[in-house]
C-alpha cells in the first residue's frame, strides 16, 4: 500500500508539473492546425448605395464559420476591388477587426465591380471571400427625405393660400418693429444734414434669402432717397449683387419719377475679398461722411469693424442680418437692429407686396406647427416613444 | 522656414507685411494717407487676385475644359454668363436680367430643402430627442424647450405681442440676448487671439531685424 501510495504521489506530482507544458503543447498544435487549414469563406455582398447621386457601392461581409475565438484573432480586413473577378484585384483599403461594412465611392455608374475581402491575424490569411458584381447608379429621388417634401408641400400650399388672399385685398397685420419704423426717420435725417446714405448689402450672394430681403429694403430706401433729393451709395462685394442693386435703385428712382437722378457710379463693385472690402467701405464712411448707414444682408467677421467705424463717424446705423453670430456686434454698436427673421418681416412690411406678406403669414403658421411638434415630441420622448423624434432624422 | 534661415527676400516681404499692418493699425488714430494707401493697395491686389482665381477655377475648369472635352451642354451656363456682359450697353442691358433671374431662382430653389434640413429638421430632432427627467440633464432639457418655444414666439409677426403672448415673447427676447451675450464673448476672444497673433508677428520681425 505504501509503495502504491508513493507511486500515486509521484505520478500526481509529475502530472501537475507537466500540466503547463501540456496546455502549451495544445496551443502550439492548435496554431499549427490553423496554418494547415485553408482560409474560411467570407460571404461578401455588394449593393448600390441607396438615395445617392451615384458612384458609390456598399460592401458588406460576414464569416459564418468563424467562432468568437477566431473572430477575436483577426486584426485587419484587407479590401480589394476589380472590374473582373478573374483578373487581379487592386487593394483599396484596410479596415480594423470587427468591421462588417465598407462604403466605396468615386466609382463609375453602370460598371460592374467585384470586391475581395481577406481577414488577417498578424501574418496569416484566416478568411477570404469575393462578392459582386455591384453596379453603382444614382437615384432621382431621396426617399429618406420624404418628411422634407411633406413639409415643403405643406408650407408652399399655406403660403400660396395666403398670397392669394393678400392679392384679393385681405390686409395682414404685421407687428411694428422699431428698426422698420426708423428707416424713414434715418432717410429724413440724411436729407436734413445734406449728407448721403450708405447702404451695405453684405457679403452674401444674390440667391441668399437675407440678400433678397436686402434688395427689397434697398428699393424702399432708394425710392425715399429719390423723393427727398438725396443720394444713396451702395458699395458691393459680389458682382451679381451689384447688378441687382443697380436694377433696384434705378427702378426706385424711375418709380419716384426721377430717373435722371440715378447715377450708376453710386452703386459699384469694390472687391470680392472680405477685409479689403471692409477697409474700402470704412474709407467711404470716413471720407463721404454718410448721415445714415444701412447694413442689410449676410455679414461675417467684418460686421463689428464696419459698425464701429460708422459709430466713430457719427452716422445713425440700422442693421439687419440673419447671421446669428454677428447680431450681437450690431446690437452693441448700431441704433436699430433687425434680428434674423425681422429682416424678412421688414422686407414684407416695407414693400407691402402680397407675395411677401402672404409668405410672412405662412411662416408664422409654420412656427405654430413647430411649437406643436416640439410639445408633442417632448411628451413622446419623456414617455420613451423615440420613434417620433426619429422621424426628423432625414439623413 | 525659421527666422534664422531668413534671406534678403524674407526680410523685404516680411517688412512690407509689417509696414502694411502698421498702416492699417494707424486707422485707430484717424483716417490718414498711410491707411488710404494700405486700403487701396489691399483692395486692388484682392481684386486682381480674385479675377485670376475665378478665371482658373471657374472659366477654365467649368467652361473651357468641359467644352474642349465635348461636353457641349456647358454652353448654356456659358451663354448665361456672357449675357451678363450686356450690362455694358444701355440698349441691351435688359438681357442680363434673364441671367440674374436664372441665378437667383436656382439658388433659392436649391436652398429651400437645405434650409429645411439644416434649420428645421436637425434643430427639431436635437430639441425633442431627449426626455425630461428628474435630474440635472432633465432640467437642462426642460430649459432648452422653454427657451426654444419662447424665442419662437418672439418671432411671431402677424399677432400683437400682448397678454400671455407678450409675456412669453419677453422671455424669448431675454433668451435671445443671453445667447447673443455668450456669442459676443466667444467671438471677442477669437478676435483678441487674432490681434495677439499679429502683435507677435510684429515683435518677431523687430527682434529678427534688430536682435533682442
Amino acid at each position: 500500500m505504501k509503495k502504491s501510495g508513493f507511486k500515486f504521489l509521484v505520478v500526481l506530482a509529475v502530472s501537475i508539473w507537466l500540466t503547463p507544458f501540456a496546455s502549451f503543447a495544445e496551443v502550439i498544435s492548435a496554431d499549427s492546425a490553423f496554418q494547415s487549414f485553408p482560409p474560411m469563406p467570407i460571404i461578401v455582398t455588394v449593393s448600390d448605395m441607396p438615395n445617392d447621386p451615384g458612384g458609390a457601392l456598399i460592401v458588406e461581409w460576414s464569416i459564418p464559420d468563424a467562432d468568437s475565438l477566431t473572430l477575436a484573432s483577426m486584426n485587419v480586413y484587407q479590401i480589394s476591388r476589380s472590374s473582373n473577378p478573374d483578373s487581379e484585384f487592386e487593394s483599396i483599403t484596410s479596415l480594423v477587426a470587427g468591421s462588417t461594412r465598407y462604403e466605396d465611392s468615386g466609382l463609375e455608374d453602370g460598371k460592374n465591380y467585384y470586391y475581395r475581402i481577406i481577414a488577417f491575424d498578424n501574418d496569416n490569411r484566416l478568411a477570404e471571400g469575393t462578392g459582386g458584381p455591384g453596379v453603382p447608379s444614382g437615384q432621382w429621388f431621396n426617399t429618406g427625405r420624404i418628411p422634407i417634401l411633406i413639409m415643403v408641400v405643406l408650407f408652399a400650399t399655406t403660403a400660396i393660400g395666403f398670397i392669394v388672399s393678400a392679392k384679393k385685398g385681405y390686409k395682414f397685420y404685421v407687428r411694428p418693429i422699431a428698426g422698420i419704423r426708423a428707416v424713414d426717420d434715418a432717410i429724413g435725417r440724411a436729407t436734413e444734414m445734406g449728407r448721403p446714405i450708405l447702404y451695405v448689402p453684405g457679403l452674401g450672394t444674390a440667391s441668399e434669402v437675407a440678400t433678397i430681403a436686402a434688395f427689397t429694403i434697398l428699393g424702399r430706401v432708394a425710392r425715399k432717397v429719390a423723393e427727398y433729393n438725396t443720394r444713396v451709395i451702395v458699395p458691393n462685394y459680389d458682382p451679381v449683387v451689384m447688378a441687382v442693386c443697380q436694377e433696384v435703385v434705378k427702378g426706385a428712382y424711375t418709380a419716384a419719377g426721377k430717373p435722371d437722378m440715378y447715377d450708376a457710379n453710386d452703386v459699384y463693385f469694390v472687391t470680392q475679398d472680405q477685409f479689403p472690402y471692409t477697409a474700402a467701405v470704412n474709407g467711404v464712411m470716413l471720407r463721404q461722411k454718410p448721415a445714415t448707414n444701412f447694413y442689410m444682408g449676410m455679414f461675417y467677421a467684418e460686421s463689428l469693424v464696419l459698425a464701429e467705424t460708422g459709430f466713430i463717424s457719427g452716422s445713425i446705423q440700422i442693421a439687419g442680418t440673419d447671421q446669428l453670430v454677428q447680431i450681437p456686434f450690431f446690437v452693441s454698436v448700431c441704433d436699430f437692429v433687425l434680428m434674423g427673421e425681422e429682416l424678412y418681416a421688414a422686407s414684407a412690411y416695407l414693400s407691402q407686396e402680397p407675395q411677401q406678406l402672404g409668405t410672412l403669414k405662412a411662416q408664422d403658421w409654420g412656427k405654430v406647427l413647430v411649437v406643436v411638434l416640439i410639445i408633442v415630441g417632448m411628451i413622446f420622448s419623456t414617455f420613451g416613444w423615440e420613434s417620433f423624434a426619429a422621424w426628423f432624422d432625414v439623413g | 522656414m525659421t527666422p534664422q534661415e531668413w534671406g534678403l527676400y524674407e526680410y523685404i516681404f516680411n517688412g512690407v507685411a509689417a509696414l502694411l499692418t502698421l498702416c492699417i493699425f494707424s486707422f485707430l488714430y484717424k483716417d490718414n494717407p498711410f491707411y488710404k494707401f494700405a486700403e487701396r493697395l489691399v483692395a486692388g491686389v484682392a481684386t486682381g487676385y480674385f479675377t485670376m482665381l475665378l478665371f482658373w477655377t471657374n472659366f477654365m475648369d467649368k467652361v473651357y475644359d468641359p467644352l474642349k472635352a465635348g461636353q457641349w451642354w456647358y454652353i448654356f451656363p456659358a451663354v448665361l454668363g456672357v449675357m451678363m456682359w450686356t450690362r455694358f450697353s444701355k440698349k441691351w442691358a435688359w438681357v442680363s436680367r434673364y441671367s440674374i433671374a436664372f441665378y437667383i431662382g436656382i439658388g433659392s430653389g436649391v436652398s429651400i430643402t437645405v434650409y429645411l434640413y439644416t434649420y428645421l429638421f436637425k434643430q427639431l430632432q436635437a430639441t425633442i430627442g431627449f426626455p425630461i427627467t428628474m435630474d440635472i440633464a432633465g432640467l437642462n432639457q426642460f430649459l432648452v424647450i422653454i427657451a426654444v418655444l419662447s424665442a419662437l414666439v418672439y418671432f411671431f409677426f402677424s399677432t400683437p405681442h400682448k397678454g400671455a403672448l407678450g409675456f412669453v415673447s419677453k422671455i424669448g427676447i431675454y433668451v435671445i440676448m443671453i445667447c447673443f451675450g455668450a456669442g459676443f464673448g466667444l467671438t471677442v476672444m477669437g478676435r483678441v487671439a487674432l490681434l495677439v497673433n499679429r502683435v507677435i508677428f510684429l515683435k518677431g520681425y523687430l527682434i529678427q531685424l534688430f536682435g533682442g
